[in-house]
């Protein structure tokens, strides 16, 4: 037994019968052989495939700029009615990039709770459904916005009065300026209609909902008042 | 020397060029003319049917990516209507791949219903069955990710709620759906990334998977029907040419 050990532990993989041995070679020399070849071949497949990966992942981390858009003039809204209104939020896609916002006038009387400033002195309900993303519509003779798709109901406030959707409709940012009504990017309201980051659909806001689905990195910010685009030009002026 | 014969000895030289190149026949030898339980029946082809609407779905979708054009602006749309209305036989091969499609998933079910109540599932099969669960999933990821290629209104609207779906896991769901859409809301890169998904990644991923697949049903073979009795071992086994 002893000699079969001390043969074991020889350090020459001659000693060892290991294959392709050749004369004064060690099990070190060996060992520092392989693990230099396979890191040498990680290192060369990483090469190419972590920036692969970060390229398919990148679009996770990236803000998207927005800019704010005329969507018309003060006159054009009442606290009593919705207003349909098309907004771009992907530019260059046609209507695969256009988003519908029913919007009206801010009415002191109802619209008390929740995030009160500039920024909502016009409510711009989104018409995509909380529930799974579907496109609601207003109905006019219920004061309700409706779902298609799953039967989501919503109120004149965009709350949920019924149906599977977890949290109100989504909200854009509207500024007032130079006569003129701007609306920005979106934001998502909790069932106190507090202003939360935009989420997608089917994620709840209340109780741990807003931990369970966290901010994302990539959704646009509201951007800055100053700089606003033009109104557009009157033909013939 | 008759022509026939002439042309029956050219053909043999020529494969008997490559197998002495390549030994490649006794591999297939030990793949097609391998021992099979007695009393095996038509629910065993059912995995084979799969194997061949994936094949079809493989090259009927080669010759559509050769028209398909990934555009959200309209030009997916656009591309699909010139397939069905102008290619000749496009209408045939889009239907031969849309309903391949479905024909495919019911397959696969049959297939595992066929493995799950005959027991087939279990030592030494039990990483086929896993390789096969893999392979229900891809199939799963392959239907999503197709059905927007159309891009039509239901394609879209469908799209947008699977998405959607996807974004309901806790804390890692938004992160899911960013990366199917490529960003924040429906971009002109969900397109381009779900026809890459469909088309590239996911196909790859299944061939391996199918060859692993087929490897351990070769290797392991094929269980009996849960009503043979192993009584008499020797008398259970026959030699059949599959």
């Amino acid at each position: 037994m002893p000699a079969d050990r001390h043969k074991k532990s020889s350090k020459y993989t001659i000693d060892r019968g290991m294959p392709g041995a050749f004369e004064g070679e060690t099990v070190t020399r060996r060992a520092f052989m392989n693990v230099t070849a396979q890191t040498a071949g990680g290192l060369a497949a990483a090469a190419f495939t972590l920036p692969a990966l970060a390229f398919a992942l990148g679009p996770i981390f990236k803000r998207v700029p927005f800019e704010w858009q005329i969507i018309g003039t003060p006159a054009d809204f009442t606290e009593t009615q919705y207003d349909a209104k098309v907004l771009t939020i992907v530019d260059g896609i046609g209507e695969a990039g256009k988003a519908l916002a029913y919007v009206r006038k801010r009415n002191p009387a109802i619209d008390n709770i929740g995030t009160q400033d500039k920024f909502n002195q016009y409510i711009a309900l989104s018409s995509r459904c909380a529930h799974l993303g579907c496109s609601v519509r207003y109905v006019e003779a219920a004061e309700r916005f409706v779902c298609p798709c799953h039967g989501g109901v919503y109120n004149f406030r965009g709350q949920v009065a019924g149906g599977p959707p977890v949290r109100p409709l989504d909200r854009f940012y509207t500024f007032e300026h130079d006569g003129y009504v701007y609306i920005g990017p979106r934001y998502s309201v909790n069932s106190e209609l507090q202003r939360f980051s935009p989420r997608d659909p089917a994620e709840p806001l209340d109780g741990i909902g807003q931990y369970l689905y966290p901010s994302r990195f990539d959704t646009s910010v509201r951007p800055p008042t100053n700089n606003l685009p033009l109104p557009p030009t009157i033909p013939g002026s | 020397m008759h022509p026939v014969d002439a042309a029956v000895e050219g053909g043999l030289t020529v494969v008997d060029w490559i197998d002495e190149r390549t030994q490649l026949s006794p591999g297939l030898r030990w793949m097609l003319f391998r021992k099979v339980p007695k009393g095996i029946n038509w629910a065993y082809t059912l995995g084979s049917a799969t194997l061949f609407v994936f094949l079809n779905q493989a090259v009927t979708g080669v010759f559509l990516a050769m028209y398909y054009r990934p555009d959200v602006n309209g030009g997916a749309y656009e591309s699909i209507r010139n397939i069905n209305d102008n290619v000749f036989l496009g209408q045939f091969v889009h239907g031969m791949h849309k309903w391949g499609a479905s024909v495919m998933v019911v397959l696969i079910f049959l297939h595992m219903g066929r493995v799950f109540f005959f027991g087939a599932y279990k030592y030494p099969r039990e990483l086929t069955w896993i390789i096969g669960v893999v392979l229900l999933i891809l199939t799963m990821a392959m239907g999503f990710t197709g059905y927007l290629l159309p891009f039509d209104q239901r394609s879209y609207w469908a799209s947008i709620v699977g998405i959607n779906i996807n974004g309901t896991g806790p804390f890692i769901g938004p992160y899911l759906s960013d990366f199917l859409r490529g960003g924040p809301e429906f971009g002109a890169t969900t397109l381009s990334r779900f026809y890459a998904i469909h088309m590239m990644l996911i196909p790859g991923i299944m061939a391996a998977l199918i060859g692993f697949h087929l490897y351990l049903v070769t290797k392991l073979g094929i269980s009996a029907p849960p009503w043979i009795r192993a009584t008499q071992p020797a008398a259970l086994t026959e030699t059949v040419e599959v």
